[in-house]
Protein backbone atom coordinates (compact mmCIF):
# COMPACT_ATOMS: atom_id res chain seq x y z
CA UNK A 1 0.00 0.00 0.00
CA UNK A 2 1.29 3.48 -0.81
CA UNK A 3 2.48 5.26 2.32
CA UNK A 4 3.60 8.60 0.86
CA UNK A 5 2.88 9.95 -2.60
CA UNK A 6 4.21 13.22 -3.98
CA UNK A 7 2.88 14.41 -7.34
CA UNK A 8 4.42 17.23 -9.42
CA UNK A 9 5.49 19.14 -6.33
CA UNK A 10 6.85 22.59 -7.15
CA UNK A 11 8.07 25.23 -4.74
CA UNK A 12 9.45 28.54 -5.86
CA UNK A 13 10.36 31.78 -4.15
CA UNK A 14 10.18 34.59 -6.70
CA UNK A 15 11.97 33.26 -9.76
CA UNK A 16 14.00 30.71 -7.82
CA UNK A 17 12.76 27.11 -7.91
CA UNK A 18 13.54 25.12 -4.76
CA UNK A 19 12.22 22.06 -6.60
CA UNK A 20 10.17 21.65 -9.75
CA UNK A 21 7.66 18.90 -10.66
CA UNK A 22 9.02 16.52 -8.06
CA UNK A 23 7.20 13.18 -8.02
CA UNK A 24 7.78 9.95 -6.14
CA UNK A 25 5.90 7.37 -4.11
CA UNK A 26 6.84 5.24 -1.14
CA UNK A 27 5.25 1.94 -0.19
CA UNK A 28 4.69 0.81 3.38
CA UNK A 29 7.98 -0.21 4.95
CA UNK A 30 10.13 1.79 2.52
CA UNK A 31 13.15 3.63 3.88
CA UNK A 32 13.99 6.70 1.81
CA UNK A 33 17.25 8.63 2.20
CA UNK A 34 17.11 12.17 0.80
CA UNK A 35 20.52 13.45 -0.23
CA UNK A 36 21.82 16.58 -1.91
CA UNK A 37 24.13 19.54 -1.33
CA UNK A 38 23.37 22.39 1.07
CA UNK A 39 20.50 24.53 -0.15
CA UNK A 40 19.10 21.85 -2.47
CA UNK A 41 15.79 21.84 -0.58
CA UNK A 42 16.06 18.67 1.53
CA UNK A 43 14.74 20.18 4.77
CA UNK A 44 12.22 22.31 2.83
CA UNK A 45 10.82 19.14 1.25
CA UNK A 46 10.35 17.67 4.73
CA UNK A 47 8.61 20.86 5.82
CA UNK A 48 6.24 20.50 2.85
CA UNK A 49 5.47 16.91 3.89
CA UNK A 50 4.90 18.09 7.47
CA UNK A 51 2.57 20.84 6.22
CA UNK A 52 4.76 23.65 7.56
CA UNK A 53 5.57 25.01 4.07
CA UNK A 54 2.86 25.31 1.43
CA UNK A 55 4.09 24.22 -2.02
CA UNK A 56 3.46 26.45 -5.05
CA UNK A 57 1.75 23.53 -6.83
CA UNK A 58 1.44 19.76 -6.69
CA UNK A 59 0.08 17.42 -4.06
CA UNK A 60 1.26 15.37 -1.09
CA UNK A 61 -0.71 12.32 -0.01
CA UNK A 62 0.12 10.54 3.22
CA UNK A 63 -1.44 7.13 3.89
CA UNK A 64 -5.01 6.90 2.73
CA UNK A 65 -5.82 10.47 3.67
CA UNK A 66 -3.89 13.53 2.59
CA UNK A 67 -1.66 15.62 4.91
CA UNK A 68 -3.66 14.91 8.07
CA UNK A 69 -2.31 11.44 8.72
CA UNK A 70 -0.14 11.32 11.83
CA UNK A 71 3.59 11.78 11.29
CA UNK A 72 6.48 11.19 13.70
CA UNK A 73 9.22 13.80 13.36
CA UNK A 74 12.80 14.09 14.53
CA UNK A 75 13.93 17.69 13.91
CA UNK A 76 17.36 18.70 12.74
CA UNK A 77 17.91 21.25 15.47
CA UNK A 78 19.41 19.61 18.54
CA UNK A 79 20.21 22.90 20.22
CA UNK A 80 18.24 22.17 23.40
CA UNK A 81 18.62 24.31 26.50
CA UNK A 82 21.24 22.38 28.52
CA UNK A 83 19.57 23.46 31.78
CA UNK A 84 16.10 22.31 30.78
CA UNK A 85 14.71 20.14 33.58
CA UNK A 86 12.84 17.59 31.45
CA UNK A 87 12.88 13.86 32.14
CA UNK A 88 13.19 11.43 29.25
CA UNK A 89 9.64 10.25 30.01
CA UNK A 90 8.27 13.81 29.75
CA UNK A 91 10.05 14.34 26.43
CA UNK A 92 8.85 11.04 24.95
CA UNK A 93 5.28 11.51 26.19
CA UNK A 94 5.07 14.92 24.47
CA UNK A 95 4.86 12.93 21.21
CA UNK A 96 1.36 11.86 22.22
CA UNK A 97 -0.06 15.38 22.01
CA UNK A 98 -1.37 14.77 18.48
CA UNK A 99 -3.66 12.01 19.75
CA UNK A 100 -4.70 13.10 23.25
CA UNK A 101 -7.44 15.63 23.78
CA UNK A 102 -7.71 17.92 26.78
CA UNK A 103 -8.39 16.05 30.05
CA UNK A 104 -7.53 12.71 28.38
CA UNK A 105 -4.84 10.62 30.10
CA UNK A 106 -1.56 9.98 28.29
CA UNK A 107 -1.26 6.67 26.38
CA UNK A 108 1.16 5.23 28.96
CA UNK A 109 1.31 1.80 27.33
CA UNK A 110 2.35 3.27 24.00
CA UNK A 111 4.98 5.49 25.65
CA UNK A 112 6.44 2.54 27.55
CA UNK A 113 6.51 0.44 24.36
CA UNK A 114 8.39 3.18 22.51
CA UNK A 115 10.92 3.45 25.33
CA UNK A 116 11.39 -0.34 25.19
CA UNK A 117 11.77 -0.39 21.40
CA UNK A 118 14.54 2.18 21.62
CA UNK A 119 16.13 0.35 24.60
CA UNK A 120 15.94 3.38 26.88
CA UNK A 121 13.28 2.31 29.39
CA UNK A 122 15.99 2.39 32.13
CA UNK A 123 16.63 6.07 31.31
CA UNK A 124 13.00 7.22 31.51
CA UNK A 125 13.37 9.13 34.79
CA UNK A 126 16.77 10.61 33.89
CA UNK A 127 17.13 14.28 33.02
CA UNK A 128 17.21 14.60 29.23
CA UNK A 129 20.09 17.08 29.31
CA UNK A 130 22.35 14.59 31.10
CA UNK A 131 22.10 11.98 28.30
CA UNK A 132 24.85 11.32 25.76
CA UNK A 133 24.30 12.42 22.13
CA UNK A 134 23.29 8.92 21.05
CA UNK A 135 20.92 8.45 23.98
CA UNK A 136 19.30 11.81 23.25
CA UNK A 137 18.67 10.90 19.62
CA UNK A 138 17.09 7.61 20.70
CA UNK A 139 14.87 9.47 23.18
CA UNK A 140 13.79 11.88 20.43
CA UNK A 141 13.19 8.94 18.10
CA UNK A 142 11.03 7.34 20.80
CA UNK A 143 9.05 10.60 20.95
CA UNK A 144 8.59 10.51 17.16
CA UNK A 145 7.46 6.89 17.44
CA UNK A 146 4.83 7.84 20.03
CA UNK A 147 3.56 10.48 17.58
CA UNK A 148 3.23 7.96 14.72
CA UNK A 149 3.84 4.30 14.09
CA UNK A 150 3.23 4.69 10.33
CA UNK A 151 5.59 7.34 8.98
CA UNK A 152 8.76 8.77 10.53
CA UNK A 153 10.42 11.90 9.15
CA UNK A 154 14.03 12.32 10.29
CA UNK A 155 16.06 15.44 9.51
CA UNK A 156 19.78 14.66 9.61
CA UNK A 157 19.47 12.56 12.78
CA UNK A 158 23.09 11.37 12.80
CA UNK A 159 24.55 14.89 12.98
CA UNK A 160 26.88 15.32 15.96
CA UNK A 161 26.96 11.59 16.70
CA UNK A 162 30.27 9.78 17.04
CA UNK A 163 30.98 6.71 14.90
CA UNK A 164 29.73 4.05 17.34
CA UNK A 165 26.61 6.04 18.33
CA UNK A 166 25.83 6.53 14.65
CA UNK A 167 26.22 2.80 13.95
CA UNK A 168 23.93 1.93 16.86
CA UNK A 169 21.38 4.57 15.81
CA UNK A 170 21.27 3.29 12.23
CA UNK A 171 20.92 -0.28 13.52
CA UNK A 172 17.91 0.85 15.60
CA UNK A 173 16.39 2.55 12.54
CA UNK A 174 16.73 -0.67 10.53
CA UNK A 175 14.93 -2.54 13.33
CA UNK A 176 12.08 -0.02 13.33
CA UNK A 177 11.87 -0.01 9.54
CA UNK A 178 10.44 -3.54 9.55
CA UNK A 179 7.00 -2.03 10.22
CA UNK A 180 7.35 1.71 9.63
CA UNK A 181 8.00 3.87 6.58
CA UNK A 182 10.97 6.17 7.16
CA UNK A 183 12.04 9.30 5.30
CA UNK A 184 15.48 10.54 6.34
CA UNK A 185 17.46 13.55 5.17
CA UNK A 186 21.15 12.81 5.41
CA UNK A 187 24.44 14.52 4.67
CA UNK A 188 26.21 11.25 5.22
CA UNK A 189 27.15 10.14 1.70
CA UNK A 190 29.27 7.21 2.87
CA UNK A 191 27.63 4.41 0.90
CA UNK A 192 27.72 2.06 3.88
CA UNK A 193 25.47 4.57 5.69
CA UNK A 194 22.91 4.92 2.93
CA UNK A 195 20.84 2.43 4.85
CA UNK A 196 17.53 3.04 3.11
CA UNK A 197 16.21 0.88 0.28
CA UNK A 198 15.44 4.02 -1.77
CA UNK A 199 17.28 7.26 -2.51
CA UNK A 200 16.06 10.67 -3.58
CA UNK A 201 18.86 12.94 -4.76
CA UNK A 202 17.99 16.64 -4.93
CA UNK A 203 21.40 17.47 -6.39
CA UNK A 204 20.57 19.58 -9.50
CA UNK A 205 23.57 18.03 -11.27
CA UNK A 206 22.62 14.49 -10.36
CA UNK A 207 18.86 14.14 -9.86
CA UNK A 208 17.76 10.63 -8.93
CA UNK A 209 14.95 8.61 -7.41
CA UNK A 210 15.18 4.86 -7.21
CA UNK A 211 16.71 2.03 -5.23
CA UNK A 212 19.94 2.47 -3.34
CA UNK A 213 21.98 -0.14 -5.23
CA UNK A 214 21.17 1.57 -8.53
CA UNK A 215 22.12 4.97 -7.07
CA UNK A 216 25.48 3.67 -5.85
CA UNK A 217 26.16 2.07 -9.27
CA UNK A 218 25.38 5.34 -11.06
CA UNK A 219 27.47 7.42 -8.66
CA UNK A 220 30.46 5.16 -9.37
CA UNK A 221 29.81 5.38 -13.12
CA UNK A 222 29.48 9.18 -12.84
CA UNK B 1 8.78 34.99 63.12
CA UNK B 2 5.58 32.93 63.50
CA UNK B 3 4.35 35.26 66.28
CA UNK B 4 4.98 38.28 64.03
CA UNK B 5 3.16 36.55 61.18
CA UNK B 6 0.09 35.83 63.32
CA UNK B 7 0.19 39.34 64.79
CA UNK B 8 0.37 41.12 61.45
CA UNK B 9 -2.48 39.04 59.98
CA UNK B 10 -4.78 40.71 62.52
CA UNK B 11 -4.55 43.82 60.36
CA UNK B 12 -7.13 43.76 57.58
CA UNK B 13 -4.89 45.34 54.94
CA UNK B 14 -2.07 42.87 55.65
CA UNK B 15 -4.47 39.93 55.53
CA UNK B 16 -5.65 41.12 52.09
CA UNK B 17 -2.05 41.52 50.94
CA UNK B 18 -1.23 38.06 52.34
CA UNK B 19 -4.02 36.32 50.37
CA UNK B 20 -3.36 38.32 47.20
CA UNK B 21 0.39 37.76 47.53
CA UNK B 22 0.04 33.98 47.78
CA UNK B 23 -2.05 33.93 44.60
CA UNK B 24 0.30 36.31 42.75
CA UNK B 25 3.47 34.44 43.70
CA UNK B 26 1.90 31.08 42.85
CA UNK B 27 0.79 32.28 39.40
CA UNK B 28 4.10 34.04 38.71
CA UNK B 29 6.08 30.87 39.45
CA UNK B 30 3.80 28.74 37.25
CA UNK B 31 4.22 31.02 34.24
CA UNK B 32 7.86 31.76 35.05
CA UNK B 33 8.96 28.14 34.60
CA UNK B 34 7.99 28.22 30.96
CA UNK B 35 9.21 31.77 30.23
CA UNK B 36 12.63 31.26 31.82
CA UNK B 37 13.18 27.94 30.04
CA UNK B 38 12.19 29.51 26.71
CA UNK B 39 14.75 32.25 27.40
CA UNK B 40 11.97 34.83 27.45
CA UNK B 41 12.50 35.98 31.03
CA UNK B 42 12.55 39.64 30.07
CA UNK B 43 9.03 39.54 28.61
CA UNK B 44 7.71 40.01 32.18
CA UNK B 45 9.98 43.01 32.69
CA UNK B 46 8.86 44.56 29.40
CA UNK B 47 5.19 43.99 30.15
CA UNK B 48 5.51 45.49 33.63
CA UNK B 49 6.79 48.73 32.07
CA UNK B 50 3.87 48.66 29.66
CA UNK B 51 1.57 48.14 32.64
CA UNK B 52 3.11 51.18 34.33
CA UNK B 53 2.52 53.29 31.22
CA UNK B 54 -1.10 52.15 30.99
CA UNK B 55 -1.68 52.86 34.71
CA UNK B 56 -0.39 56.40 34.13
CA UNK B 57 -2.79 56.84 31.20
CA UNK B 58 -5.69 55.38 33.22
CA UNK B 59 -4.93 57.67 36.18
CA UNK B 60 -4.80 60.75 33.95
CA UNK B 61 -8.02 59.77 32.17
CA UNK B 62 -9.76 58.82 35.42
CA UNK B 63 -10.24 55.10 34.65
CA UNK B 64 -9.75 52.18 37.04
CA UNK B 65 -5.99 51.48 36.63
CA UNK B 66 -5.95 47.69 36.85
CA UNK B 67 -8.97 47.03 34.63
CA UNK B 68 -7.65 49.55 32.09
CA UNK B 69 -4.22 47.91 32.10
CA UNK B 70 -5.38 44.32 31.46
CA UNK B 71 -6.31 44.71 27.75
CA UNK B 72 -3.39 47.09 27.11
CA UNK B 73 -0.82 44.67 28.54
CA UNK B 74 -2.38 41.70 26.73
CA UNK B 75 -2.18 43.59 23.41
CA UNK B 76 1.45 44.52 24.20
CA UNK B 77 2.28 40.86 24.90
CA UNK B 78 0.81 39.79 21.56
CA UNK B 79 2.68 42.62 19.77
CA UNK B 80 5.96 41.45 21.37
CA UNK B 81 5.24 37.90 20.25
CA UNK B 82 4.47 38.96 16.68
CA UNK B 83 7.43 41.32 16.45
CA UNK B 84 9.81 38.62 17.66
CA UNK B 85 8.38 35.89 15.42
CA UNK B 86 7.36 37.61 12.22
CA UNK B 87 9.69 40.53 11.75
CA UNK B 88 13.35 41.38 11.54
CA UNK B 89 13.33 42.62 15.13
CA UNK B 90 14.66 40.12 17.71
CA UNK B 91 12.53 39.27 20.74
CA UNK B 92 14.72 41.17 23.20
CA UNK B 93 14.82 44.24 20.93
CA UNK B 94 11.00 44.12 20.58
CA UNK B 95 10.67 44.02 24.39
CA UNK B 96 13.13 46.91 24.79
CA UNK B 97 11.29 49.06 22.21
CA UNK B 98 7.89 48.48 23.79
CA UNK B 99 8.94 48.77 27.44
CA UNK B 100 11.03 51.93 26.94
CA UNK B 101 8.22 53.55 24.93
CA UNK B 102 5.61 52.68 27.57
CA UNK B 103 7.81 53.93 30.41
CA UNK B 104 8.49 57.17 28.52
CA UNK B 105 4.78 57.72 27.80
CA UNK B 106 3.93 57.03 31.45
CA UNK B 107 6.57 59.41 32.79
CA UNK B 108 5.61 62.07 30.24
CA UNK B 109 1.93 61.92 31.17
CA UNK B 110 2.72 62.10 34.89
CA UNK B 111 4.94 65.14 34.42
CA UNK B 112 2.33 67.11 32.46
CA UNK B 113 -0.45 66.17 34.89
CA UNK B 114 0.71 67.31 38.34
CA UNK B 115 -1.03 65.72 41.31
CA UNK B 116 -1.18 62.10 40.17
CA UNK B 117 2.40 61.25 41.16
CA UNK B 118 1.70 59.61 44.50
CA UNK B 119 -0.70 56.94 43.24
CA UNK B 120 1.44 56.15 40.21
CA UNK B 121 4.51 55.83 42.41
CA UNK B 122 2.77 53.08 44.35
CA UNK B 123 2.39 51.17 41.04
CA UNK B 124 6.05 51.74 40.21
CA UNK B 125 7.46 50.52 43.54
CA UNK B 126 4.49 48.57 44.91
CA UNK B 127 2.62 49.07 48.15
CA UNK B 128 1.14 46.66 50.63
CA UNK B 129 -1.30 49.37 51.66
CA UNK B 130 -2.60 49.62 48.11
CA UNK B 131 -4.50 46.29 48.05
CA UNK B 132 -8.13 47.10 48.72
CA UNK B 133 -11.03 44.64 48.69
CA UNK B 134 -11.73 45.33 45.02
CA UNK B 135 -8.11 44.56 44.09
CA UNK B 136 -8.24 41.38 46.17
CA UNK B 137 -11.34 40.12 44.36
CA UNK B 138 -9.79 40.94 40.96
CA UNK B 139 -6.64 39.14 42.05
CA UNK B 140 -8.60 36.06 43.18
CA UNK B 141 -10.62 35.84 39.97
CA UNK B 142 -7.65 36.35 37.64
CA UNK B 143 -5.44 34.08 39.77
CA UNK B 144 -7.94 31.22 39.57
CA UNK B 145 -8.20 31.72 35.78
CA UNK B 146 -4.40 31.66 35.41
CA UNK B 147 -3.97 28.50 37.51
CA UNK B 148 -6.89 26.74 35.79
CA UNK B 149 -5.70 27.58 32.25
CA UNK B 150 -2.12 26.58 33.08
CA UNK B 151 -3.23 23.21 34.48
CA UNK B 152 -5.45 22.48 31.45
CA UNK B 153 -2.72 23.28 28.92
CA UNK B 154 0.32 22.15 30.94
CA UNK B 155 1.28 19.40 28.46
CA UNK B 156 1.03 21.73 25.47
CA UNK B 157 2.98 24.41 27.36
CA UNK B 158 5.70 21.84 28.12
CA UNK B 159 5.81 20.76 24.46
CA UNK B 160 6.20 24.29 23.06
CA UNK B 161 8.69 25.16 25.79
CA UNK B 162 10.90 22.14 25.16
CA UNK B 163 10.77 21.88 21.37
CA UNK B 164 8.58 24.25 19.41
CA UNK B 165 9.45 22.84 15.97
CA UNK B 166 8.48 19.30 16.96
CA UNK B 167 5.26 20.51 18.55
CA UNK B 168 4.37 22.41 15.39
CA UNK B 169 5.22 19.41 13.20
CA UNK B 170 2.86 17.05 15.04
CA UNK B 171 0.00 19.52 14.84
CA UNK B 172 0.11 21.34 18.19
CA UNK B 173 -1.26 24.86 17.69
CA UNK B 174 1.98 26.53 18.73
CA UNK B 175 0.89 30.10 17.92
CA UNK B 176 -2.27 29.66 20.00
CA UNK B 177 -0.38 28.35 23.04
CA UNK B 178 2.27 31.06 22.67
CA UNK B 179 -0.53 33.61 22.77
CA UNK B 180 -2.12 31.91 25.81
CA UNK B 181 1.23 31.98 27.62
CA UNK B 182 1.71 35.68 26.76
CA UNK B 183 -1.81 36.49 28.01
CA UNK B 184 -1.24 34.59 31.26
CA UNK B 185 2.03 36.48 31.74
CA UNK B 186 0.20 39.77 31.14
CA UNK B 187 -2.39 38.93 33.78
CA UNK B 188 0.31 37.99 36.32
CA UNK B 189 2.08 41.29 35.69
CA UNK B 190 -1.12 43.31 36.12
CA UNK B 191 -2.25 41.64 39.34
CA UNK B 192 1.27 41.60 40.79
CA UNK B 193 2.16 45.18 39.97
CA UNK B 194 -0.06 46.59 42.75
CA UNK B 195 1.93 44.88 45.49
CA UNK B 196 5.41 44.38 44.04
CA UNK B 197 5.53 47.38 41.73
CA UNK B 198 6.24 47.51 38.01
CA UNK B 199 9.98 47.50 38.63
CA UNK B 200 10.06 44.34 40.74
CA UNK B 201 7.20 42.11 39.53
CA UNK B 202 9.31 40.42 36.84
CA UNK B 203 11.65 39.10 39.55
CA UNK B 204 8.78 36.98 40.90
CA UNK B 205 8.48 35.38 37.47
CA UNK B 206 12.20 34.70 37.11
CA UNK B 207 13.76 33.97 40.54
CA UNK B 208 11.68 30.98 41.77
CA UNK B 209 12.17 29.09 38.50
CA UNK B 210 15.92 29.71 38.55
CA UNK B 211 16.09 28.45 42.15
CA UNK B 212 14.02 25.38 41.28
CA UNK B 213 16.31 24.55 38.34
CA UNK B 214 19.00 23.61 40.86
CA UNK B 215 16.72 21.17 42.66
CA UNK B 216 14.56 19.52 40.02
CA UNK B 217 14.95 16.59 37.66
CA UNK B 218 11.91 17.20 35.48
CA UNK B 219 9.54 19.94 34.34
CA UNK B 220 6.70 18.91 36.65
CA UNK B 221 9.02 18.90 39.66
CA UNK B 222 10.49 22.25 38.56
CA UNK B 223 7.06 23.87 38.41
CA UNK B 224 6.00 22.50 41.80
CA UNK B 225 9.29 23.43 43.53
CA UNK B 226 9.21 26.92 41.95
CA UNK B 227 5.70 27.57 43.31
CA UNK B 228 6.67 26.34 46.80
CA UNK B 229 9.81 28.54 46.84
CA UNK B 230 7.84 31.48 45.49
CA UNK B 231 5.06 31.29 48.11
CA UNK B 232 7.56 30.59 50.93
CA UNK B 233 9.74 33.59 49.97
CA UNK B 234 6.66 35.79 49.80
CA UNK B 235 5.59 34.83 53.34
CA UNK B 236 9.14 35.30 54.67
CA UNK B 237 9.54 38.61 52.79
CA UNK B 238 6.19 39.95 53.96
CA UNK B 239 6.89 39.01 57.58
CA UNK B 240 10.36 40.57 57.57
CA UNK B 241 9.07 43.72 55.91
CA UNK B 242 6.57 43.97 58.80
CA UNK B 243 9.21 43.32 61.47
CA UNK B 244 11.92 45.55 59.93
CA UNK B 245 9.50 48.15 58.51
CA UNK B 246 11.07 47.83 55.03
CA UNK B 247 9.38 48.06 51.58
CA UNK B 248 7.42 44.84 51.00
CA UNK B 249 8.29 44.35 47.32
CA UNK B 250 12.01 44.80 47.85
CA UNK B 251 12.04 42.52 50.92
CA UNK B 252 10.23 39.74 49.00
CA UNK B 253 12.72 40.02 46.13
CA UNK B 254 15.64 39.87 48.61
CA UNK B 255 14.10 36.71 50.12
CA UNK B 256 13.97 35.24 46.60
CA UNK B 257 17.57 36.25 45.99
CA UNK B 258 18.70 34.52 49.20
CA UNK B 259 16.73 31.40 48.18
CA UNK B 260 18.45 31.43 44.79
CA UNK B 261 21.90 31.68 46.39
CA UNK B 262 21.09 28.87 48.86
CA UNK B 263 19.80 26.62 46.04
CA UNK B 264 22.96 27.30 44.06
CA UNK B 265 25.14 26.44 47.08
CA UNK B 266 23.14 23.22 47.62
CA UNK B 267 23.58 22.33 43.93
CA UNK B 268 27.37 22.89 44.10
CA UNK B 269 27.66 20.80 47.28
CA UNK B 270 25.58 18.00 45.72
CA UNK B 271 27.88 17.89 42.69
Amino acid sequence: MISLQINNLTLKYGRHYVFKNLSFALDEGDFLCIVGPNGSGKTTLLKCILGEVKPTSGSIKIGINSQNERIGYLPQNTNYNPNFPASVYEVVSSGALNQTRLFMPLPKKKITQSLKKLHIENLSQKRFSTLSGGQRQRALLARALVASEDLLILDEPSNNLDYSSKEYFYHTLKELNQNITIVMVTHDLDHRNLIGNKILSLDPNFPFFGNTAEYVRRVHAH
Amino acid sequence: MLTSLIEMLNYGFILRAFIAGIIITLCAALIGSSLVLRRQSMIGDGLSHVAFGSVAIATVLGFAPLEFSIPIVIIAAIIILNLSQNSKINGDAAIAVLSASALAIGTFLISINQGVNIDVNSYLFGSILAINEHDLILCLVLGIIIIFVFLIFRRQIFAITFDESFARAIGVKVDLYNAILAILCSLVVVIGMRMLGALLISSLIIFPCLSALYLSKNFRQNTIIATIISVFCFIVGLTFSYILNTPTGATIVIANLIALILCRIYHVIQK
